[in-house]
């Protein structure tokens, strides 16, 4: 399965960005291989609306199934939920990390936002 | 003569000013109420006012028959108001600025107009005023094109006195761009200098004369003056504060109403307005 993590950097050893949109790089990781695809979102970054909708197009167009980040606004997760791609916010760590916890489970999916726009 | 009357902020007596000087001059004035958020001056002309008029703008529609997912639409828009995810478009009503890009681009006929309401024009008469205002649909965010709307209602004597909107953003220079001048509407207080300087620097930035009334005027300090002084922006009123002036406006009166030598004060205002706009 292919999960989406918005990060600080390009590494697994990164730390997690909690803004989606807004992330500098938004990591693409197979939890079967740990083999992983960075996609720069620096682009999106000084956006000034619309950051949330185009990350989660990208992440859709990358095949990923779930997002791990920190905060998702409400745009956001509307595109990712139309995408059919799961959410769980909140995350702290490490891409790594993260990655790892989600797949210990228990995994808590969020069924809205969990930010006001602009993330 | 296009005037608009502004402040960076709310409350500081922007709609007391408009309403009166129209009031005071009368005959044919139009007084356009373009604070489309809250309108308020109603309140203190009284007009009788005709049909609401529904104003609405273009948001597409897409049609998921005919749509392809080939994602055109998204890419030529600016706004990013679209996107398409798992072959279908997803549509941002807040984001879209109704330029009709995507339903150009579309060779599939599947963006639909979906015709969003943006707000209703009313317009009417209050004794010799004309009077038109705009009211924004509660949870619409998209008010310059009501505003733009209401502005081109332009029947009048030649006068037209403008209400604008508080602050300094899109709607505001929707009612301000095209002015002859702008009056700007300012307390004598810290805060007041705050909000007029960047008041200011948006009308300069339309390169509109301006000039300034400071209503309260005597309370505070005198900030305000200072700065009106060193940018050059002439002082053309001072109304001070007055428990009879405050008692009227709160029962949605005119200060020309309880105090008629304001009459001529305000005429006084226009002409001088008259005479800076035309230099
Ligand atoms: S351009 Fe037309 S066909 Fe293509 S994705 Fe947009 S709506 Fe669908
Ligand atoms: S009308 Fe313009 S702004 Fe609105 S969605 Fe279409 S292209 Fe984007």
């Amino acid at each position: 399965m292919k999960v989406a993590v918005t990060a600080k950097g390009v590494q697994l050893s990164d730390e997690v960005d909690p803004r989606f949109g807004r992330a500098p790089y938004i990591l693409i990781v197979d939890t079967e291989t740990m083999k992983f695809d960075a996609i720069d979102n620096n682009d999106n970054v000084n956006a000034f609306k619309g950051a949330g909708i185009q990350a989660a197009t990208m992440i859709s167009e990358k095949g990923a199934e779930v997002l791990l980040t920190g905060y998702c606004g409400p745009n956001a997760f509307k595109t990712v939920d139309a995408a059919g791609i799961k959410v769980v916010s909140d995350v702290t760590g490490t891409v790594e990390e993260a990655v790892a916890a989600f797949l210990a489970g228990p995994v808590e999916y969020s069924t809205g936002a969990n930010a006001e726009g602009h993330w | 003569m296009i005037i608009s009357v502004a402040s960076g902020k709310g409350g500081t007596g922007k709609t007391t000013v408009a309403t009166n000087m129209a009031s005071a001059l009368g005959r044919g004035v139009r007084l356009l109420d373009c604070d489309v958020e809250e309108p308020n001056a109603h309140l203190f002309l009284n007009p009788v006012l005709g049909q609401a008029e529904e104003v609405t703008t273009f948001i597409p529609e897409i049609d998921d028959e005919l749509c392809t997912g080939c994602k055109k639409c998204a890419e030529i828009c600016r706004f990013r108001a679209l996107a398409v995810v798992a072959g279908k478009v997803l549509v941002f009503p807040e984001l879209c600025h109704s330029c009709g890009g995507c339903m150009e681009v579309c060779e599939e006929g599947a963006v639909l107009d979906g015709n969003r309401i943006l707000g209703t024009v009313e317009s009417g008469s209050a004794g010799n005023v004309l009077f038109s205002h705009g009211r924004l649909r509660v949870g619409e965010a998209m008010s310059p094109p009501l505003i733009e709307k209401v502005r081109s209602i332009n029947e009048n004597n030649g006068i037209t006195i403008i209400d604008a909107p508080p602050g300094t953003s899109c709607p505001v220079i929707a009612a301000i761009k095209g002015a002859d001048f702008v009056l700007m509407v300012t307390e004598p207080t810290p805060f007041g200098l705050h909000d007029l300087k960047l008041g200011v620097e948006a009308v300069k930035t339309l390169g509109i004369p301006c000039g300034l009334v400071i209503n309260r005027s005597d309370i505070g300090d005198d900030g305000v003056r200072e700065y009106a002084a060193k940018e050059d922006i002439p002082v053309l009123l001072e109304i001070p504060f007055d428990r009879k002036i405050a008692e009227a406006y709160s029962v949605g009166k005119l200060i020309i109403e309880v105090r008629p030598e304001w009459a001529d004060k305000f005429r006084d205002l226009y002409n001088r307005i008259e005479i800076l706009a035309r230099c």
